[in-house]
């Protein structure tokens, strides 16, 4: 039957289409569409509840780089980043070294710096303002008994954006050591053991030679969450400074436009930028450290 | 200016530094055949927890002897191995390389290589760079090793050189040159398995330990790494500790194999001596497959054992009543269609029926029972050859020397008597 030889190949194949529809038609309605919605309103001066709107073109785009405050969130979110990232990534690993070994204790402490990670920013963001508070804080109350001067951490615009970062990085510092704790539980016993046998049983060469090389995937995976979660940083600067002394971040100045200005075109352009900054500096890093990290 | 007072493990090994860049010329490394170091072990006990893992271990190894620990798993040989290299502290008792104990030194300090189960190879690092870690720990001193700093490090580079040329013939030696430039990840477990000897090698130990080194290796290859293994033991010439669960390994490879069980040390001697001569039943039970023959006896009036109503050919000079346990190995009963003719020489006959039948290729393993009805079963073996045809329920003629049979108390000492013949009746 030579029909039914030709429609072989040809049913697997809308067999196979036909299996994979529904993903498929999930990925373009939930990240196709959206995208491609944006795209569309970043060329347009739509705003929020008008009847009608022009085609700008590129115009949103070109406005971004003039805008200061949007040059600034650039500036801010950059300095953050700087801050959350290698904090994050440095004192994560280090406090997950610190309690790897501990064996009655290392729940408690587990639990203890994992607490951030679980609490709402927003809310913690209260209490944090309560200890940075100039006058009542504990914080400035401290370094005034220490004999420094008092630092108006949340209105000092050359204070606010370190003391936002300081806040991220507590948070980011329990879910960075949770990742490490497992990959410090992956690496066998019998490594170091034969380490130690090769003198390189403690210390520093047994981080340098082992247990650094040993983590990358883990620092890489690492890496990649903080610095997302790093430039997505909003909440603190919505709830601690509403963008007041400077302080706006990328996200908070897509908020304001979008959402307070509603202009929608020009938060298009701005999430547009925002997107394109995130798939680029990932893919660096993943380009960068590929390379190095060992699989095992 | 603040000085820091420095650890004094740094100050150790600047100490090391120095003696080495002034011992230059006689680090070259050659593949001389040494005699490896006496290993002393006396009264070793580790608990861990409420678990009494070790009570008491002694043992002496000779300079150059082929010693192996053998015994099921949870028996504490690996913990041994692991005090003896210091990975583990001991709660009591010392141990000795060449008559200086090594208590307080750490494991890269004790002129030992160890070879682990699982290889326990560098994944990030190359064959190469594997091989090297133990020569560039010992040989250079810390700073003249940190990444940024061992430029500027005066004879490293002379150093780093000679490290080189050791790991190429050491990797010459094992035939894995061509590896050398891979990543432990790449290779198969033959091969990983030779990179975990040269790096065990390459710092020419006084004793190498190994932990079960063939497990993680397929049937075949075990066999042809186990020979390797020898040979470079007779090439090397030093002492090796060997850890395995398997009695034929423990048995081919040892010049003395030290039973264990429970954490203590049954017996240790020669395969021989642990075949025929086992000092007690446990040690009977472990070595030889299948299990020895045991059954439990009574000695009556006029010395004869029995179990029940069966009764064996073969007196004992003990008082009635006592109690003592035969063992008697499956190879050392003879099989025959016919009672007056044996192949070997036996003094013990008495017919059988098959319980039970295991094809092993070129001998049969068969379970049997006596034709009387006894609730005895004996395990025997018998080459396919001569018994081209065996089924489940045939009769059978076995029979024995009585000086082949061994005899244990009921604590399970072996006592050192012979049956004597006597007739059953």
């Amino acid at each position: 039957m030579p029909n039914a030889q030709l429609s072989k190949p040809l049913s697997t194949a809308w067999l196979g289409i036909g299996m994979a529809a529904p993903a498929g038609l999930l990925l373009i309605i939930l990240y196709a569409l959206p995208l491609i919605s944006l795209l569309v309103l970043s060329l347009t001066n739509y705003e929020l509840g008008a009847l009608d709107f022009q085609w700008t073109g590129t115009q949103n785009f070109q406005r971004a780089w003039a805008d200061p405050v949007f040059v600034r969130s650039l500036k801010n979110t950059l300095l953050y980043m700087l801050i959350v990232i290698p904090g994050g990534v440095f004192f994560g690993l280090l406090v997950a070294l610190l309690i790897h070994p501990r064996i009655r204790s290392r729940s408690f402490y587990e639990v203890i710096y994992f607490l951030p990670v679980t609490s709402s920013l927003i809310a913690m963001a209260t209490v944090w303002q309560f200890l940075l508070h100039p006058k009542l804080g504990f914080v400035n109350a401290a370094l005034k008994a220490m004999g420094f001067a008092e630092i108006a951490f949340i209105s000092d615009p050359g204070w606010v954006i370190p003391s936002l970062a300081l806040i991220g990085l507590w948070q980011m510092i329990g879910f960075n050591m949770i990742i490490y704790l497992a990959g410090l539980s992956q690496i066998p016993a019998e490594i170091y053991e034969a380490a130690a046998i090769d003198g390189m049983g403690a210390g520093w060469e047994r981080f340098l030679r082992i247990t650094w090389p040993m983590l990358t995937p883990t620092t890489l995976f690492v890496v990649i969450t903080t610095s997302i979660s790093a430039f997505k940083v909003f909440d603190t600067v919505l709830a601690l400074t509403q963008g007041k002394s400077e302080s706006e971040v990328i996200l908070y100045a897509i908020y304001l436009e979008g959402f307070q200005y509603f202009k929608m075109g020009y938060a298009a352009a701005l999430t547009l930028i925002f997107l394109a900054l995130i798939v680029v500096a990932s893919s660096l890093q993943l380009l960068k450290w590929d390379k190095k990290v060992h699989y095992a | 200016m603040i000085t820091f007072p420095l650890p004094a493990r740094w100050q150790m090994v600047r100490g090391t530094v120095i003696e080495i860049t002034h011992s230059l010329p006689t680090m070259f490394y050659s593949h001389k055949k040494s005699m490896g170091s006496s290993l002393r072990i006396s009264g070793i006990s580790k608990t861990f927890g409420q678990h009494q893992v070790l009570t008491n271990v002694s043992l002496q190894v000779e300079p150059g002897e082929f010693v192996t620990l053998l015994g099921a798993s949870g028996c504490g040989k690996s913990t041994l191995l692991r005090i003896i290299a210091g990975l583990i502290p001991a709660d009591e008792g010392d141990v000795a390389l060449d008559q200086q104990s090594v208590a307080g030194l750490k494991p890269s300090q004790r002129n030992i290589a160890m070879v682990f189960q699982n290889y326990a190879l560098y994944p990030h690092m190359s064959v190469r760079d594997n091989i090297a870690t133990p020569l560039l720990m010992s040989r250079l001193g810390f700073w003249a090793r940190q990444p940024m700093l061992r430029r500027l490090w005066p004879g490293h580079r002379a150093i780093l050189q000679s490290i080189d040329e050791m790991v190429c013939a050491v990797a010459k030696g094992l035939q894995i040159e061509a590896l050398l430039g891979r990543k432990p990840g790449e290779l198969s477990g033959g091969q990983r398995q030779r990179v975990a000897l040269a790096r065990a090698m390459v710092r020419s130990p006084a004793v190498f330990l190994m932990d079960e080194p063939l497990s993680n290796l397929d049937a075949k290859l075990r066999v042809q790494v186990r020979e390797e293994l020898s040979q470079l033991h007779k090439r090397l010439g030093a002492t090796f500790l060997y850890v395995t669960h398997d009695q034929i390994e423990a048995l081919t490879l040892s010049d003395r194999v030290a039973v264990m069980d429970h954490g203590r040390v049954l017996q240790c001697d020669t395969p021989k001596n642990l075949y025929q001569k086992p000092a007690n039943l446990t040690v009977a039970k472990f070595i030889g497959t299948p299990q020895i023959n045991c059954w439990a006896m009574q000695v009556d009036a006029m010395g004869r054992l029995n179990q029940g109503e069966w009764l064996l050919q073969g007196k004992l000079p003990l008082p009635a009543g006592s109690k003592v346990t035969l063992a008697l190995r499956p190879e050392q009963i003879h099989a025959s269609h016919n009672p007056s003719h044996f192949d070997q020489e036996v003094d013990v006959r008495i017919k059988v029926k098959l319980t039970r039948l295991e094809n092993h290729g070129p001998e049969w393993i068969f379970w049997a029972q006596p034709m009387t009805g006894e609730a005895v079963t004996l395990t025997v073996r018998a080459s396919t050859q001569s018994w081209p045809q065996l089924a489940v329920g045939d009769p059978v003629w076995l029979g024995w020397m009585l000086q082949d049979c061994l005899l244990f108390d009921p604590q399970g000492q072996r006592l050192d008597l012979e049956l004597t013949p006597g007739s059953p009746h």
